[in-house]
């Protein structure tokens, strides 16, 4: 039985903003990971605001541009469908059918899955760890097999769980947020927040702050994009480490890269070196070998997770080479 | 109750139906003891302690029943309707032994709140009785034997009707790729794969 608390399902976005606006109150989307955590005592919820009725925050729109807007509650069965996410923004309809099981993408929605909480077994058991408060990282010198190599500024190591986000990076996408005071729009990749900036966020999101669209601007020309996942069995289970690619190619050389590892960061995590390391280049097994060399040469492997150093590496040199023209 | 019947629709009491109306009447002996019960309206919030009246759809027949805001579906489903074909296992979205149809597709009955339920169509292992007979997935699993110890054998039955409602045709990738949000801790794969590859050509 979950932990008691009141529940409201607004009709309006400006309600929902205004009821998310009370003390411990929390966002209920497609309720998949919220009600995982309410369970888990990961947080608590006086109040549990659902946005479920918000029909206009549902489905697929083509933007004059040729871009895409997916409202928030669009369900990832829904993406993963889609035939023009499949063609045009292949990276996404392929992440989005690695997230978890059939049941939990009918349910799940887009925006709920960039917004999702860390899996972190410490986090989510009974430890009173950084990211919920307490002053000890439990992963630092415990079980860390699951945990990150980049960006944990020796603070906390959990990676992030998403797998749309990745593919939602290397898309260049928008996240279209609104809020008590105003609308935003930000760049995807100014939208996840570093342990070094706030240990206990995962997002910008203020606490009265919704996540509305998630918008795909107009692929470039050419554009090829993909998405890799690598997990410790074959059925569904979080990514040990995955790769979103966006090339595109000037007769065969790379015009334009995109390079975000999943499982790897407690944010997908843009590898700039890889990026450098094939841009205007040829896709030559030399080539491509440095590029793998450089993602990860900056890993701070912890006690257990040293297996993912050559797992990334051979992730990057697989899916570049699927990709040469 | 005649073949040609559909469930609950009939003159008799089935032993099914008889457990679903002592519930029902026991939940009704609630509602009347209980003060400030409110009906669920749009932007009211209901309190934790507070139950709430709303109606859900199961198996084409309308339960009007008081909640509390925290009960999950699966929970209302068993132990208010007495529906027990949907089995309670691991309660967090994994082992799939709770799965419903709800608008046809598969769902974790554990991770929906029996709130978001209102309006939905939803369906159990229940639902898919022809009368008194087995539904053809359920018969397909019988034949099959495509179990050992049964607990997951509600929950792959519904995920494989899912499957089917929206590809009657399946690949048997996909027929693993449909039942693969399910556990099936007796090993019984195969034979579920042959179970729903025989349902399909018998729907």
């Amino acid at each position: 039985m979950l932990p008691n608390f009141a529940y409201t399902r607004p009709d309006t976005l400006k309600e929902a903003v205004k009821q998310l606006g009370s003390e411990e109150a929390r966002l209920h989307a497609g309720g998949t990971d919220l009600l995982g955590c309410l369970r888990d005592g990961v947080f608590s919820a006086q109040k549990v605001v659902s946005i479920s009725k918000l029909d206009a925050l549902r489905g697929i729109t083509k933007t004059s541009k040729g871009g895409l807007e997916i409202g928030t509650l669009t369900t990832i069965t829904a993406v993963a469908e889609h035939p023009l996410i499949q063609s045009d923004f292949t990276a996404l309809a392929n992440a989005a059918g690695e997230v978890a099981s059939p049941q939990l993408r009918n349910q799940g929605t887009l925006g709920g899955n960039i917004c999702q909480k860390p899996r972190c077994w410490y986090y989510r058991g009974e430890f009173d760890c950084l990211r919920k408060g307490g002053d000890t990282c439990y992963a630092a010198e415990g079980e860390n097999q699951y945990h990150c190599l980049f960006g944990s500024d020796d603070t906390c190591f959990i990676v992030h769980p998403s797998d749309t986000a990745p593919a939602l990076t290397v898309l260049d996408a928008q996240v279209r947020i609104a809020g008590r005071w105003r609308k935003k729009t930000v760049p995807i990749d100014s939208f996840f927040v570093l342990p070094a900036d706030d240990v206990q966020k995962e997002t910008i999101l203020g606490a009265d702050d919704i996540v509305t669209e998630i918008v795909l601007p107009p692929p470039p020309a050419g554009i090829k994009s993909s998405y890799c996942k690598v997990r410790a069995r074959r059925s569904w289970d979080f990514a040990l480490a995955g790769i979103a690619l966006a090339l595109a190619f000037n007769d065969a050389k790379v015009a334009h890269a995109r390079v975000v590892l999943s499982g790897a960061a407690p944010i997908p995590w843009r590898s700039m070196a890889a990026e450098e390391a094939i841009m205007g280049q040829e896709l030559t097994p030399d080539i491509i070998s440095k590029a793998a060399t450089a993602a990860v040469k900056d890993a701070e492997p912890l006690a257990q997770n040293g297996y993912k150093v050559p797992l990334f590496k051979g992730l990057v040199e697989q899916e570049l080479a699927k990709m040469k023209v | 109750m005649a073949k040609n019947k559909k469930p609950h629709r009939g003159k008799g009491v089935t032993r099914r139906e008889f457990m679903t109306n002592v519930s029902a009447g026991a939940v009704a002996v609630a509602a009347a003891g209980t003060l400030g019960a409110k009906d669920a309206e749009a932007t009211a919030v209901i309190k934790p302690e507070d139950m709430v009246t709303i109606d859900l759809q199961i198996n084409q027949r309308r339960h009007r029943l008081l909640v509390e805001p925290r009960w999950s579906l699966l929970f209302v489903i068993r132990e208010k309707l007495g529906l027990t074909a949907t089995k309670f296992g691991c309660e967090r979205g994994e082992c799939g032994s709770c799965t419903v149809l709800v608008n046809d597709v598969p769902l974790y009955a554990c991770m929906m709140l029996a709130m978001e339920a209102q309006d939905l169509k939803i369906t159990t292992l229940e639902g898919l009785m022809q009368g008194e007979a087995l539904g053809p997935v359920q018969k397909a699993f019988l034949e099959q034997d495509a179990y050992q110890c049964g607990y997951c054998t509600s929950g792959q039955i519904m995920a494989a009707e899912g499957l089917l409602r929206k590809q009657p045709h399946p690949s048997i990738e996909e027929i693993q790729t449909g039942v693969s949000g399910n556990l099936c801790r007796c090993g019984a794969y195969p034979h579920i794969f042959k179970a729903i590859a025989q349902a399909a050509k018998a729907r």
